[in-house]
């Protein structure tokens, strides 16, 4: 009878499928007035602008030297199987065997090194912000601070936000030499190609608006990630599930948003 | 004041003394913390003013509230001690962000209200390592490093033992007189309302239950103040002993 009863209640018909579809819009739309209001609140004059810079410079090193180990690990893999998986496409083929140094450049300075980092940041960086923040507002701390006369906004998020676009471009920038650097280490010592084969590859058509492309990637990436946490664990509510919910959401939103201008950055700047 | 339908607080309209310590007292649910967190501009009411010295603070700009909060000091229930930063980064804080001070000046000063909560050599120790009941003075050293005319406690003694529940409302008391601040303690403990209750606001499903000073509790009539003061089997006999014996002065 329990089971039955179940199913009659959370049946969906088509119009509450219909309702909570409406509220799922209006949802978007509430979250994205609330993020515009908190940037405008975030943006404003700091208090004092030393304890801001020191804030930022915390920030800048738990960002950087905090997230380079794994950044460095994941591109030289990246690299390297970039390089093993066109060496095995390639092979048989007519096109010469240093396409593959161009394309590991390429496709590292283009896309994994901006885009894979990036979404990869978003799981520490912006899960480790939204948690961040949300622990300070569950235990009183942005409350605290606003009594103080604190613009919490601003003291807590906007140095996040300049610490990201200055050092997750860094980062990035780092990643794709580092592909490169894994590219040559499955290629070379394998056998698959000489060094001077490889390097030829990488100095071959190289196009300095490609570099121009990467870094309006990791900019604009940085801002979403940072933005969109900060925003997810500065509104959490009480409870752990609820930090727990904000964290996830930090991650999840982030990473569809960075697809998303992903496409339209490659859409706008190649197309 | 309301959440969604739920109405918390219902015409309510209180004046809080300067030189006393203002006493809001009620059940869990009876609406203190709300109440205070409209005091303190951290929500905002539907409908009434807020004044401090005459000032309407409900309308403010996010930037005129801030200059009104230079004057408020907090304790939170939770003490809200930054945990990583140590206990004299915590009280320096304010004087960081919103002063031109010195070094030594800060320093000076972060002693003095060390001193001042009886608190010694904890400066570089993080709020982790020291007990609850420090928290809570360091909590009262950090609202009080900017010299307010307002201080607001939420549940000073939530958490505490008896002895240090009374080392607390001691110092509140003091620092009440001393700098003759507005203080405005939350709290449902029957000492510190029978001890520092200088003016008390008894809120009872959202609206003022009863209204008066410490000495006029054990007389008052009020039955809901009654069941909520006396509310243990051991009070009700000690309360029924005293009045029987002409002892409620004393008491």
């Amino acid at each position: 009878m329990g089971l039955i009863a179940e199913r009659i209640i959370f049946a969906p018909s088509s119009h509450s499928a219909l309702c909570s579809m409406f509220a799922g819009i209006v949802q978007i739309f509430t979250d994205f007035g609330r993020w515009i209001l908190l940037m405008r609140q975030a943006f404003q004059r700091p208090e004092k602008w030393s304890m801001y810079w020191k804030e930022t410079v915390r920030q800048m090193y738990d960002i950087g030297i905090g997230s380079l180990i794994i950044v460095a690990l994941i591109s030289i893999f990246m690299g390297a199987v970039a390089a093993i998986q066109f060496a095995y496409q390639l092979s048989g083929q007519l096109i010469p065997i240093w396409y593959i140094g161009y394309i590991v450049r390429d496709l590292a300075i283009l896309e994994s090194a901006p885009t894979i980092t990036c979404l990869v940041l978003a799981g520490k960086v912006g899960s480790n912000m939204a948690a961040e923040l949300g622990g300070m507002r569950q235990k009183e701390h942005i409350d605290a601070m606003e009594i103080m006369g604190v613009n919490t906004a601003s003291y807590l998020i906007m140095p996040k936000l300049v610490a990201a676009v200055v050092v997750i471009p860094l980062l990035v920038y780092v990643s794709a030499f580092v592909a490169m650097i894994g590219g040559f280490l499955a290629s070379v010592p394998t056998g698959v190609m000489t060094a001077s084969e490889y390097t030829r590859g990488l100095l071959a058509f190289y196009e300095p608006y490609n570099v121009f492309i990467m870094s309006v990637k990791s900019v604009v990436f940085a801002f979403i990630l940072t933005a969109v946490s900060t925003y997810q664990g500065y509104f959490v509510k009480i409870g752990s599930i609820e930090l727990g919910k904000a964290s996830t959401q930090a991650v999840v939103v982030s990473n569809i948003l960075i697809l998303l201008a992903d496409y339209i950055i490659a859409l706008v700047m190649t197309g | 004041m309301a959440f969604g339908q739920t109405e918390v607080l219902k015409g309510i309209s209180a004046r809080f003394e300067r030189g006393k310590t203002n006493l809001i007292i009620g059940q869990s649910g009876a609406g203190k913390t709300v109440f205070l967190k409209v005091l303190v501009g951290l929500l905002q009411p539907i409908e009434g003013q807020v004044l401090y010295d005459g000032k309407d603070v409900t309308h403010l700009t996010h930037k005129e509230l801030r200059t009104v909060r230079m004057a408020v000091g907090m304790l939170f229930q939770g003490s809200a001690l930054f945990d990583f930063m140590t206990v004299e980064e915590n009280i320096r804080f304010p004087l960081d962000m919103f002063t031109n001070w010195t070094r030594k000046e800060k320093l000076d000063r972060v002693n003095y209200c060390l001193e001042r909560v009886n608190l010694e050599n904890v400066n570089d120790k993080f709020p982790s390592e020291v007990s609850g009941g420090m928290q809570k003075r360091v909590g009262i050293a950090r609202a009080i490093v900017l010299k307010p005319k307002f201080l607001f406690c939420d549940e000073p003694n939530s958490g505490l033992d008896p002895k240090t529940s009374m080392l607390i409302d001691d110092l509140i008391l003091s620092i009440t007189r001393e700098n003759d601040i507005t203080t405005v303690i939350n709290t449902h403990d029957m000492n510190s309302v029978m001890e520092i209750g200088e003016n008390i606001i008894l809120l009872h499903n959202g609206e003022i239950a009863w209204q008066g000073s410490a000495h006029e509790v054990l007389g008052s009539k009020n039955d809901y103040l009654q069941e909520f003061i006396f509310a243990s089997p051991f009070l009700q006999r000690l309360r029924k002993a005293a009045l029987d014996q002409g002892l409620s002065d004393q008491i």
